[in-house]
C-alpha cells in the first residue's frame, strides 16, 4: 500500500505499456481475449486517478504525488513526475475515455492485437504529457503520443477516398490525413523543440519549477544571442520563443488557421481513434497553454493576449461556420471541435490580459472565472466530443455512409439512438443543465470584462453552434424518412448494449457537471488559484 | 599480465577468415557456422570490454603495447576509450548481424566472409589502436575488402563503377591524412606513433592551423562530409547487404572517429580555427543531405543518403567543440550505426524477394515481413529524432552543443529533422503498407529465424538506450572529457 501511494503517478503511467505487454503475449486469433484482456486492464488505471482524485488534497499548493529518478543527467533532465489540480482532472479524462475507447473498438477485428497494442501505449504518451515537470520529458511524451495516433489512423482508417499529396500524386485519404496530422504537429512542435533545447542549454535544467522562476527573471535587456554584429535580447528571445511555444500548442488545440489538419486526421480515423483525438488529443495543445505558456511568458502573452483572443473568435466563427457547412456527419463533429475549443483559448487569453501582476480585485476575479471556465470546457469537451465521434461512429458502422443527405427520419427507427444523440448534441450545444452550458458560461462571463468586443463576436459564434448542431440532428433523425433504412438488407439496427455502456458514463458525467458542478470546478479553482496568483 | 582482450578482439575476425580460407569452397554451411562463432565470440568480448570499462576512472583502459618498429618509434598499442568502447561494442554487434542475414548468400561464402572479416578486424584495428601508425594500418586493411566485396557480390549494374568510385576517394582521402600525421610526426620531434604521447605534442598554433584540414577532412571523407560524401551513396547501393552494414553502419564512424582522434584530439588548435568551417560543411550534409533522400525513388538511395544527413550530425557534433555537442556525437554514432545496419538489413531482406528497390513497385511487405516493417518502422523513429528511442538521446546534445556555438546553425539544422519524418514516413507506408503489386503476389517468402534474431537485437538496442540513455551515456561523457581536457578544458 504504502509503495502503490508513493509511486501512483508511475503506476498509473505505465501500468498501459504493461497492458500492452500482457496483450502481445496473447495469441492473435483470439480476438475475445485480446479485447476483453486491453479493456479489463485500462480500467485499473480508471481505478487509480479516481483514487488519485480522492487522496488529491486540492487545498495543498505545489505539486502532489510527485517522483523523480534520474533519466539522462548528462543534459540534466530527470524523470519527474507530479500533478496538481489542472493535471489531476486531465488525467482523469484520459484514463476515463481510453476504456470508453477500447470498448467502442471491440467491433475491430483487422489485427486487432497491434491496434490495441497502439492504444495502449497512446495511454501512457498522452498520461505522459499531463505528469511531466520536467520540460524535456513533456516533449518526450508530447511526441511519442504522435505516433500510436498515426498508425491507427493509416491502418485502420476509412478505407475510401483519394486526395492528391502534390503534383498529381494520388493517395488514399486516410494516407494523407495522417501523414499530415503527424507533418503539422512535428513540425509545429519543431520550434517548441527549439526553444526547449535553448532553455535547456542556458538553465541547464529542464525542470519546470526552475524554469517557471528563472525564465521569468531574465532581464528584457539581457543580450543573448549574437549573430556577427546583431544582438538579440531577451526580450526579442523570449517573443521569438513565445511564438513558437504558441503555434506548437496551437496547432494540437487547433487554433484557427492551423486547424486544417483536424478535419482530415478525425475523418479518416477510426471510431476510437477520433474519441481520443478530441477527447484527449486536443486537450494536449491546450494544457500546454497553461502549463507553459502562461507561466513561461506572463510579460508576452499580457502583450499578445489581443492575438490570442483574436485567434480564438476566429476558431469559434469560422469552426461554426464550416460546421454548419458540412455535408459529411463526421466533418460537422470535427470542426464543432474547432469551435469549441475555441471558448478555450478564449479563456486562456482573457487571462493572459489580466496577467499575475494586477491587484485589482475584480479583474482577478474574471481571470480565474475564466481560467475555471477554459479547464473545465476542456473536460466538457472531451467528454461530449468523445460522445459525438462515437455516435458517428455508431450509424456509419450501420449505413456505410455519412453523407448528412443520405440519413433522414430516423428516430422511429432508433428511438434509444436518437435519444442519445439528442442528449449528447445539447450538451455540446451548451443547453443548461448540461456540463456545456457551465463551461461556456463562465469562460465568457470571466472574459466579458477583460475582452470585451472580442467575447461579443464569440457569443455571436454560439449562437451559429446551435444552427448547426439542430441541423446535424434534423439531417439526421428529422425530416422525411429515407425508405432505404427501414427494411430489407439495409434495414437499421438500434444501439446495442455495449454501445449504450460506452455512452451511459459520458452522459452520466455531463449530467452531473451540468447540475452540480462544483465538485470539479472546487479542484480546478484552488489550481488555478495557486498557479496564475 | 592480464588477459590481452582487444588484441584477441582485433585479431579474432582476421583468423577466423584464414580458418574460413582453408575449407573447401563447397564447404558452405562449415564457413557460415564458423562465421558465426567467430562473430558471436567477437561480440561477447567486446560486450565485456563495454561492461567492464571503468567510467569512474575514465582514460584509456584495457592497454596493451607490443614493439613492433622500436626504431621508428611504432608499436603495436591497443586500448579504449569511453569513445571508442561503445563503437568496439558496435562492431561487434553489426558484424554477428551482418552473419546472421547473410547466412542465404550462396554465391563463394567462403571468400564472401573470408573478405568480410578482413574487414572486420581492419575496423576492430582503427577502434582500439592508440599509435598513429597502427591506426592507418589498420584503416587501410578496413578500406581494401570492401573494393572487392563490392565488385564482385555487389548490385550488378553499378558495382564496379561504385567500388572504384569508393576505394579512389578512401584512399585520397587517407593519404591526404597520412600526410598529415607524417608532419606530425616529423614536427613533434618525440620520434613517436604513440598517440598517447603525440597528445602532448604541444604542436604550434601555425602548424596546427596548417595542417588540421588535411588530417580531419582526410579521415572526414569516410564520415561522408560534404562535398566529399559522394561516394557513400553509390557504394552503399552497390554493396551487398552485410557490406553496407559494415559500410554505413561502421565504416563511416571509423572515418567520424579517427577524424576526432587524430584531428581533433591530437591538433586541438587547429580544430577551433577550422570548426566554423567544420560546422558549415556539416549543416550541408544535414540539411541537403535529407532533402536528397526525400526525392529517392530507390528504397537504398533512401537509406544512403539518410546517413550522410545523419553523420553530418556527428561531424556537427564535433565540431561544436563543447561538452553536449561531443556527448551527441558519440551516442549518434553507436545510435546511427546500430539504426543504418538495420535499415540496409530491412532493404536487403526486401531486394532479396521483390527483385527490385524501386520505391513504386513495392507495397504490402507487412503481410508478409511483418517483423521486418516492425524494425524498420523503429528505425525510422530513430532517424526522425523520435524522443524515446536512441536517436533523440543522440540528437539532443548535439542540438544543445549546437545552441552552445550558433543558434542560427541550430535553427536551419532543425528542419532537417521534419524533412527526414516525412519522407521515412512516406517510405515506410510505401513499401510496407497498401496494397502488394500482383507480380510479388506469392513471392515474398517469410524471414528466416537467424533473420528475426538479427531485428529483434538491433531494435532492442535502439529502444533500449533510447528509453534509458544510462547504458551509453556514461561512457561518452569520460570520452568527452578526455577530448575537453586536450581543447584546453573549455566546454
Amino acid at each position: 500500500m504504502d509503495f502503490m501511494t508513493h509511486h501512483l503517478l508511475s503506476l498509473i503511467l505505465f501500468l498501459p505499456v504493461l497492458a500492452a505487454l500482457v496483450v502481445f503475449c496473447l495469441p492473435s486469433e483470439n480476438l475475445k481475449a485480446i479485447r476483453w484482456t486491453a479493456f479489463a486492464i485500462s480500467l485499473v488505471p480508471l481505478a487509480l486517478s479516481i483514487i488519485l482524485w480522492m487522496q488529491f488534497k486540492s487545498a495543498q499548493p505545489g505539486f502532489q504525488f510527485t517522483e523523480q529518478y534520474d533519466w539522462y543527467p548528462a543534459i540534466h533532465s530527470s524523470f519527474h513526475l507530479g500533478v496538481d489540480g489542472l493535471s489531476l482532472t486531465m488525467v482523469l479524462l484520459t484514463t476515463l475515455l481510453t476504456p470508453l475507447a477500447l470498448l467502442a473498438s471491440f467491433n475491430i477485428s483487422d489485427r486487432l492485437k497491434a491496434y490495441m497494442l497502439l492504444f495502449l501505449f497512446l495511454e501512457t504518451g498522452m498520461l505522459g504529457v499531463f505528469m511531466a515537470l520536467d520540460l524535456l520529458i513533456f516533449f518526450v511524451f508530447w511526441e511519442i503520443g504522435l505516433v500510436p495516433m498515426y498508425f491507427l489512423i493509416n491502418q485502420w482508417g476509412s478505407e475510401k477516398g483519394e486526395r492528391e499529396l502534390w503534383k498529381g500524386v494520388k493517395v488514399q485519404a486516410r494516407n494523407y490525413a495522417s501523414l499530415k496530422f503527424i507533418l503539422y504537429t512535428m513540425g509545429g512542435s519543431l520550434g517548441l523543440l527549439l526553444a526547449i533545447q535553448m532553455l535547456g542549454m542556458l538553465f541547464r535544467t529542464f525542470d519546470l519549477q526552475t524554469l517557471y522562476l528563472k525564465w521569468a527573471a531574465l532581464p528584457a535587456g539581457f543580450p543573448m544571442f549574437h549573430f556577427f554584429s546583431a544582438v538579440l535580447t531577451a526580450a526579442t528571445v523570449k517573443t521569438i520563443a513565445f511564438w513558437a511555444f504558441v503555434v506548437a500548442f496551437a496547432i494540437k488545440v487547433p487554433v484557427w488557421p492551423f486547424h486544417t489538419w483536424l478535419p482530415d486526421a478525425h475523418t479518416e480515423a477510426p471510431t476510437a481513434g477520433s474519441m481520443i483525438l478530441a477527447g484527449v488529443l486536443l486537450k494536449l495543445g491546450a494544457y500546454g497553454f497553461l502549463r507553459l505558456v502562461l507561466p513561461f511568458y506572463p510579460v508576452e502573452s499580457q502583450h499578445f493576449a489581443g492575438a490570442l483572443a483574436f485567434l480564438a473568435v476566429m476558431s469559434i466563427i469560422f469552426g461554426a461556420f464550416a460546421s454548419y457547412g458540412q455535408k459529411d456527419f463526421k466533418r460537422l463533429v470535427a470542426y464543432s471541435s474547432v469551435n469549441h475549443m475555441g471558448f478555450v483559448l478564449l479563456g486562456i487569453a482573457a487571462a493572459a490580459r489580466v496577467g499575475i501582476s494586477t491587484t485589482d480585485a475584480a479583474l482577478n476575479l474574471s481571470k480565474n472565472i475564466a481560467l475555471n471556465g477554459a479547464v473545465l470546457q476542456m473536460f466538457n469537451h472531451g467528454l461530449s466530443a468523445a460522445g459525438m465521434f462515437f455516435l458517428v461512429g455508431v450509424i456509419y458502422e450501420r449505413t456505410h455512409t455519412r453523407n448528412l443527405d443520405d440519413y433522414g427520419g430516423l428516430f422511429p427507427l432508433v428511438p434509444i439512438y436518437g435519444g442519445i444523440l439528442i442528449f449528447t448534441s445539447m450538451a455540446s450545444l451548451g443547453l443548461p443543465g448540461l456540463n456545456g452550458f457551465i463551461s461556456e458560461f463562465l469562460v465568457v462571463r470571466g472574459a466579458w470584462p477583460v475582452l470585451t468586443v472580442y467575447t461579443a463576436i464569440a457569443m455571436l459564434g454560439l449562437l451559429f453552434t446551435g444552427a448547426y448542431i439542430l441541423k446535424g440532428i434534423k439531417q439526421v433523425l428529422h425530416g422525411p424518412l429515407n425508405e432505404k433504412w427501414a427494411h430489407g438488407e439495409h434495414k437499421l439496427t438500434e444501439i446495442s448494449q455495449r454501445e449504450i455502456a460506452v455512452m451511459a458514463p459520458l452522459m452520466a458525467l455531463i449530467l452531473v457537471i451540468g447540475v452540480y458542478p462544483a465538485w470539479i470546478l472546487d479542484v480546478i479553482n484552488k489550481a488555478m488559484i495557486m498557479l496564475f496568483h | 599480465m592480464h588477459f590481452p582482450i582487444l588484441s584477441v578482439i582485433v585479431f579474432t575476425p582476421i583468423t577466423a577468415s584464414l580458418l574460413i580460407f582453408l575449407y573447401k569452397p563447397e564447404q558452405k554451411k562449415a564457413v557460415r557456422i564458423t562465421a558465426l562463432a567467430a562473430a558471436a565470440f567477437a561480440l561477447t568480448l567486446s560486450t565485456i570490454v563495454y561492461a567492464l570499462y571503468r567510467r569512474d576512472v575514465g582514460g584509456y583502459q584495457f592497454l596493451e603495447e607490443y614493439r613492433w618498429m622500436p626504431f621508428l618509434g611504432i608499436s603495436l598499442k591497443f586500448g579504449v576509450d569511453g569513445m571508442s568502447a561503445p563503437l568496439v561494442l558496435l562492431t561487434g554487434v553489426v558484424m554477428l548481424t551482418g552473419v546472421m542475414i547473410s547466412w542465404g548468400v550462396d554465391d563463394r561464402p567462403r571468400e564472401f566472409f573470408g573478405f568480410l572479416f578482413i574487414l572486420a578486424s581492419g575496423v576492430f584495428g582503427v577502434f582500439a589502436s592508440l599509435d598513429l601508425f597502427m591506426l592507418f594500418f589498420f584503416y587501410e586493411i578496413a578500406v581494401f575488402p570492401m573494393y572487392l566485396l563490392i565488385s564482385i557480390w555487389g548490385w550488378i549494374k553499378t558495382r564496379e563503377y561504385a567500388a572504384m568510385k569508393l576505394t579512389l576517394y578512401l584512399f585520397i582521402g587517407s593519404v591526404i591524412a597520412l600526410v598529415g600525421a607524417l608532419a606530425m610526426y616529423w614536427q613533434s620531434g618525440m620520434h613517436t606513433f604513440d598517440m598517447l604521447q603525440l597528445e602532448h605534442a604541444n604542436f604550434s598554433p601555425g602548424f596546427q592551423r596548417l595542417w588540421f584540414p588535411f588530417v580531419f577532412l582526410g579521415f572526414a571523407v569516410l564520415g561522408g562530409l560534404f562535398p566529399f560524401h559522394n561516394w557513400s551513396p553509390d557504394g552503399h547501393v552497390a554493396a551487398p547487404t552485410a557490406v553496407s552494414m559494415f559500410h554505413a553502419g561502421v565504416l563511416m564512424k571509423l572515418g567520424a572517429f579517427a577524424a576526432l582522434r587524430v584531428g581533433i584530439m591530437l591538433l586541438p588548435e587547429g580544430a577551433r580555427d577550422w570548426h566554423w568551417w567544420v560546422m558549415g560543411l556539416a549543416l550541408v550534409n544535414i540539411v541537403y543531405g535529407a532533402f536528397i533522400a526525400s526525392v529517392q525513388t530507390d528504397f537504398k538511395y533512401v537509406i544512403g543518403f539518410s546517413s550522410v544527413s545523419h553523420m553530418g550530425l556527428v561531424m556537427m557534433g564535433f565540431a561544436t567543440l563543447t561538452r553536449e555537442g561531443l556527448l551527441g556525437a558519440g551516442v549518434q554514432m553507436f545510435s546511427h550505426g546500430i539504426m543504418t545496419a538495420l535499415f540496409f538489413a530491412a532493404v536487403g531482406m526486401v531486394y532479396d524477394r521483390a527483385h527490385t528497390r524501386d520505391i513504386p513497385k513495392l507495397g504490402g511487405m507487412v503481410k508478409p515481413l511483418p517483423v521486418v516493417a516492425v524494425g524498420m518502422i523503429i528505425g525510422s523513429l530513430v532517424s526522425m529524432g523520435m524522443p524515446g528511442f536512441s536517436g533523440f538521446v543522440a540528437e539532443f546534445p548535439i542540438f544543445l552543443g549546437i545552441w552552445k556555438t550558433q543558434w542560427l546553425v541550430a535553427v536551419i539544422a532543425a528542419i532537417s529533422i521534419v524533412v527526414t519524418a516525412s519522407y521515412v514516413l512516406l517510405v515506410v507506408r510505401r513499401v510496407f503498407f497498401g496494397t502488394m503489386p500482383a507480380e510479388l503476389e506469392g513471392h515474398i517468402r517469410p524471414t528466416g529465424r537467424l533473420d528475426t534474431i538479427a531485428l529483434v537485437l538491433l531494435c532492442a538496442l535502439m529502444v533500449g538506450l533510447g528509453l534509458v540513455p544510462s547504458l551509453m551515456v556514461p561512457w561518452v561523457q569520460t570520452g568527452v572529457q578526455h577530448v575537453l581536457t586536450l581543447l584546453g578544458g573549455a566546454g
